[in-house]
């Protein structure tokens, strides 16, 4: 018999190396897949991770994507991994990254077209706000009656996509875009732009956000009380009550700052890469960074990895699409094993494998 | 200058480098999808168009596309790697691709942007869009020959210009062989989502609609209106020929390769030329699927009559007198609606019920 | 306005069709999180079942084998996440998304030549005598076969979670895991067949979709109903007649809303739109103010037996 016995702390280098299998396994796995496609399996896997970073034609232009890419991914998912921590299941980042992209946009349009340093600042505050607010539902009703604020996050992405259909083609539609649904452009309104911060990486103002949340949720969680108050809410409960932890409190700080953080996502991408309101302008980041927050094992630093894996796959994906002709389907199922084969290794940080009887204790 | 300029040089300078690797004498040819090419309605007909030019062309192109890119900064992304790739001329089917292609024409000014369904052109960017509207003249006509209960069902997408002018069109044309008709509409808000798609058919259905006009992809519509009997549909984007000759007694298709192969020829011959194309019947953007048996005959003729007219020039399905909803006069006798006002239609027609959502 | 234009026994008939997808995915999810699991990956699995049922209905000319397979395919699928995470111990909401991507690929891979394709469904099964009823007989009993087998289903699932031995130890191993493991119950064995029921059931749900209510093949044909399975589960506060009732008032508020704008009600379309789901969200608030939870104790944890 194969027994895993736990390990007392998590191996260290099983973490560095887990990761590295899992993507090796994919590649495996993966490329037998391409290949019953009737695709060249190395090709595929080199156009996946190696062309986005390193192909002499699309570098030095996918490269700086990435960081566009994992920029919003990796910004609400540090804001989920802290609500996560501590046990509060925020699946609704979708909806509250739509409410702060709506929040912010309104504000800029608002102020068009007043050139002033203040507009984008105003806009970004704006936007934590809207997705601020939009956590606050579950998180208040959650604390008042004892609402799953599961199952309310989730609701509300959808009412949050019926009302960005609804001020795309209303409140907020472009007046000049000839009855077109769709808000003004903000590549077009300087002041209210998300730019790049040193042109030509794609290290607009959201990516940096990301980056400083990343070092934000990495003091929180390791040197202040606050954090250590989430992970105790979350691992043992009742202990944290014992020490004086009040839940409401965790509730709202964790929904609240995920949806900010969500919110201001939302916002620098309706501002910057994505340019306008549009109907369907969310396009799924709110979920998939529920996937990076867990591949990243809930922690800043493993979450800024995983957000940059994701986007590396993506792109690449995309590239594999075009170079190769690999169907859409493909890629996603690419993700898919990815996902399960870093999780699946992932078993040999936290336990060792025991070959005979092991004792049970 | 400002920060945008260093910018925009910055990425001119990779984008020279990017074209100069594709001299040979193969066209590329990339295509940009909203959907998955398998979606039946809008993005499969792009895609045999796609493979029209494939056909007709042999070894003279090679073509390219990437499927479900989403609108915004994806789909800017997805076509700045086209472009990078080498490809020659690039189409983007979708209306939200607009301020993208716009942005990555500048950046590319040797590639040819062709997008679909929008109304900025640049040197190197043309438009294109098919008059859907006339077809939706012709199935007005039938729909209000057939209508029994004078009640049509009319499942629409969004409230953006080009669902409307359709709701107009048929409109118009099925009140004026039927002047009871009545119009009941549904909006979905999903161009593609089957199981809604059919909860609104059969909403419809119920309420005592025997005609069900879609403006959303899927044939879940067509599903129910068989399953119901005597409710007739039309296919929408392609023909959906598997429901005919009940439900479906005909259809408005969606025909891009013939445009597709004329623009790739004028890259070949170096003609290319920026421009806007809107075309209807008679050039064959717009195909009428055939009209069953379960049409009348000379409902059918009425109808081929109108499409032939159409077609030649003669008639425009908006031609006035026609009010607005509120009833102001829109055109008068005769006039013919102007293209600007088509092109960003917000308003009902006289006689229609409800508010357009915003 | 014209309301007098919706017909109830049409109404309530139609939305019983339009819940069942969601219902019969529910349930099944429902017994997996009794046993402690919790499965995000509902739509990946749904998708699937969709894909393979009308495959196989399409290649036999049989509806009754098509939603067999899709079951079963489903409920395999469903094993690579008890594996990954009853084995390999992963953690649950991450394994159960990679399931809904690999689903979703899945899916649209072996769905590519099926596409537009039209397939056998199920015919109405109108009960005898009941279905003649007046007003009840319309709205009830004239319906297909997996209508009435999605209700049995909850029936079944209600009984068997409360009066058998089986249903007791899966509620126990949902409550407390350490406590069944150390009473002898096989906790993985037990949440394994679970999961793999739970995967049938949404199998079911996603070739019901495919084959009666829509019916034809698309990809991501599911559209988001594999959630909104999710959250009904959460909604019927783990109960299975509960799950019944919230799918059906689910189902019926799009309905209704569908219906409302069919008959040309004022309200805004925008606010008619998102009303099912803020119904939903009302409604929770309603029932969690009275103060009942009850998600099992064990639900989302890891279960490893020598802690």
């Amino acid at each position: 018999m194969i027994h895993l016995v736990k390990r007392p702390q998590p191996s260290r280098v099983w973490t560095a190396v887990t990761p590295l299998l899992a993507v090796v396994l994919t590649m495996i796995v993966g490329g037998i897949m391409f290949a019953a496609l009737g695709k060249p399996p190395l090709e595929a896997i080199r156009t996946i991770f190696w062309d986005p970073l390193f192909h002499p034609q699309f570098a030095a232009y996918s490269r700086p994507q990435l960081l566009v890419k994992a920029g919003p991914l990796i910004l609400i998912a540090i804001g989920l991994s802290i609500g996560f921590r501590a046990g509060i299941w925020n699946i609704g980042a979708e909806g509250q990254y739509i409410m702060g992209a709506i929040t912010g946009a309104a504000v800029g349009l608002a102020f068009y077209p007043l050139d002033s340093f203040i507009v984008f600042p105003l806009m970004v505050i704006a936007g934590a706000l809207g997705g601020w607010a939009w956590g606050m539902i579950p998180a208040l009703l959650k604390v008042k009656f004892g609402t799953n604020e599961i199952l309310v996050s989730l609701m509300l992405v959808y009412v949050a996509e019926a009302w960005l259909a609804s001020v795309s083609s209303g409140l907020l539609k472009n007046p000049e875009g000839r009855g077109f649904p769709g808000s003004r452009n903000f590549q077009q309104y300087d002041a209210g732009a998300n730019t790049e911060v040193i042109a030509g990486t794609g290290m607009h103002w959201g990516v940096v956000a990301a980056f400083v949340a990343v070092i934000f949720a990495y003091v929180l969680l390791t040197r202040h009380i606050r954090g250590f108050h989430i992970r105790l809410t979350g691992e043992a409960p009742r202990a944290a009550r014992f020490a004086g932890v009040n839940p409401g409190r965790v509730v709202i700080f964790c929904l609240g700052l995920s949806g900010a953080l969500a919110g201001m996502a939302g916002l620098f991408e309706v501002s910057g890469p994505a340019g306008q309101i549009t109907i369907d302008f969310n396009s799924g980041y709110g979920f998939t960074a529920i996937i990076v927050a867990f591949l990243g094992r809930l922690h800043p630093v493993g979450i800024l990895l995983a957000g940059l894996l994701m986007a590396l796959t993506y792109i690449g994906g995309e590239l594999a699409q075009l170079m190769l002709g690999l169907p859409g389907a493909s890629i996603q199922l690419f993700q898919g094993m990815l996902l399960f084969f870093l999780l699946a290794t992932d078993v040999f940080t936290n336990y060792r494998l025991q070959f005979g009887q092991g004792e049970t204790a | 200058m400002n920060r945008r300029t260093l910018l925009a040089s910055a990425a001119l300078a990779l984008g020279l480098a990017g074209t100069a690797m594709a001299q040979d004498d193969t066209t590329k040819v990339g295509f940009i999808y909203v959907g998955p090419v398998g979606d039946g309605g809008w993005t499969y007909e792009h895609e045999q168009g796609r493979l029209a030019v494939e056909e007709h062309f042999g070894d003279k192109v090679e073509t390219v596309f990437q499927e479900s890119v989403p609108e915004g900064a994806d789909s800017e992304r997805a076509m700045t790697q086209m472009a990078l790739s080498g490809a020659d001329i690039i189409f983007t089917t979708s209306f939200g691709y607009m301020d993208p292609t716009i942005n990555v024409a500048k950046k590319f000014p040797d590639v040819k942007f062709e997008h679909a369904t929008g109304y900025k052109r640049a040197d190197n960017v043309s438009t294109y869009s098919a008059r859907f509207y006339e077809g939706r003249a012709i199935q007005g006509l039938i729909a209000g020959h057939m209508t029994e209960t004078n009640k049509i069902g009319y499942i629409a997408s969004f409230p953006i210009p080009e669902v409307i002018r359709g709701i107009n069109s048929a409109y118009l044309h099925a009140k004026e062989v039927n002047p009871d008709v009545e119009f009941s509409i549904v909006w979905a808000y999903t161009w593609f989502d089957p199981a809604k798609e059919a909860d609104a058919a059969n909403a419809l259905i119920e309420q005592g609609a025997d005609v069900i006009l879609q403006h959303t992809d899927s044939t879940a519509p067509q599903a129910a209106a068989e399953k119901a009997g005597n409710v007739i549909t039309f296919g929408q984007a392609s023909d959906m020929g598997d429901y005919a000759p009940m439900p479906r007694v005909s259809s408005i298709i969606d025909n891009w390769a013939p445009y597709y192969i004329d623009r790739v020829q004028a890259v070949m011959d170096g003609t290319w030329e920026s421009k806007d194309t809107w075309d209807g019947i008679g050039p064959g953007m717009v195909g009428i699927g055939e009209i069953t048996d379960a049409v009348p005959e000379e409902v059918k003729a009425e109808a081929l009559a109108m499409k032939d007219a159409i077609a030649a020039g003669e008639y425009h399905p908006f031609t006035g007198p026609i009010n607005k909803q509120d009833g102001t006069p829109w055109l008068a006798e005769g006039e013919v609606a102007d293209d600007g006002t088509l092109a960003g239609m917000d308003f009902y027609v006289e006689g229609l019920t409800g508010e357009i959502p915003n | 306005m014209d309301l007098g234009t919706i017909n109830p026994i049409l109404l309530v008939a139609s939305l019983m069709v339009s819940a069942t997808p969601i219902l019969l995915a529910a349930i099944g999810e429902m017994v997996v999180e009794k046993s402690g699991v919790l499965n995000l990956g509902v739509e990946g699995m749904m998708i699937t079942g969709a894909v393979v049922g009308f495959a196989v209905a399409v290649n036999t000319g049989s509806p009754g084998l098509g939603f067999a397979a899709a079951a079963l395919a489903s409920a395999l699928l469903s094993l690579s996440f008890g594996v990954l995470t009853q084995f390999l111990l992963s953690n649950q909401v991450a394994t159960g998304l990679g399931l809904t991507l690999v689903g979703l690929g899945l899916s649209s891979l072996i769905g590519k030549p099926y596409e537009g394709m039209k397939s056998p469904t199920l015919p109405d099964l109108p009960l005898p005598l009941l279905a003649d009823m007046p007003v009840i007989g319309p709205m009830l009993f004239q319906h297909d076969l997996m209508v009435y087998l999605s209700i049995a289903l909850v029936a079944a699932v209600w009984a068997g979670l409360k009066f058998t031995r089986a249903g007791l130890i899966l509620r126990a191993v949902g409550e407390s895991h350490d406590a069944a493991h150390a009473l002898g119950y096989k906790v993985v064995r037990i949440r394994l067949m679970a999961i793999f029921f739970g995967g049938a059931c949404s199998g079911l749900g996603g070739a019901y979709l495919s084959l009666v209510r829509v019916p034809q093949w698309t990809e991501g044909m599911t559209a988001g109903a594999g959630w909104i399975a999710l959250a009904i589960v959460v909604f019927a506060s783990w109960k299975p007649w509960r799950v019944l009732i919230g799918a059906y008032l689910f189902g019926g508020v799009t309905v209704l809303q569908l219906n409302l704008q069919a008959a040309g009600t004022r309200l805004p379309v925008e606010y008619l739109s998102m009303s099912p789901y803020l119904i939903t969200i009302l409604v929770l608030v309603i029932i969690s103010a009275r103060g009942y939870h009850g998600a099992p104790a064990s639900l989302g944890r890891p279960f490893h037996a020598s802690h």
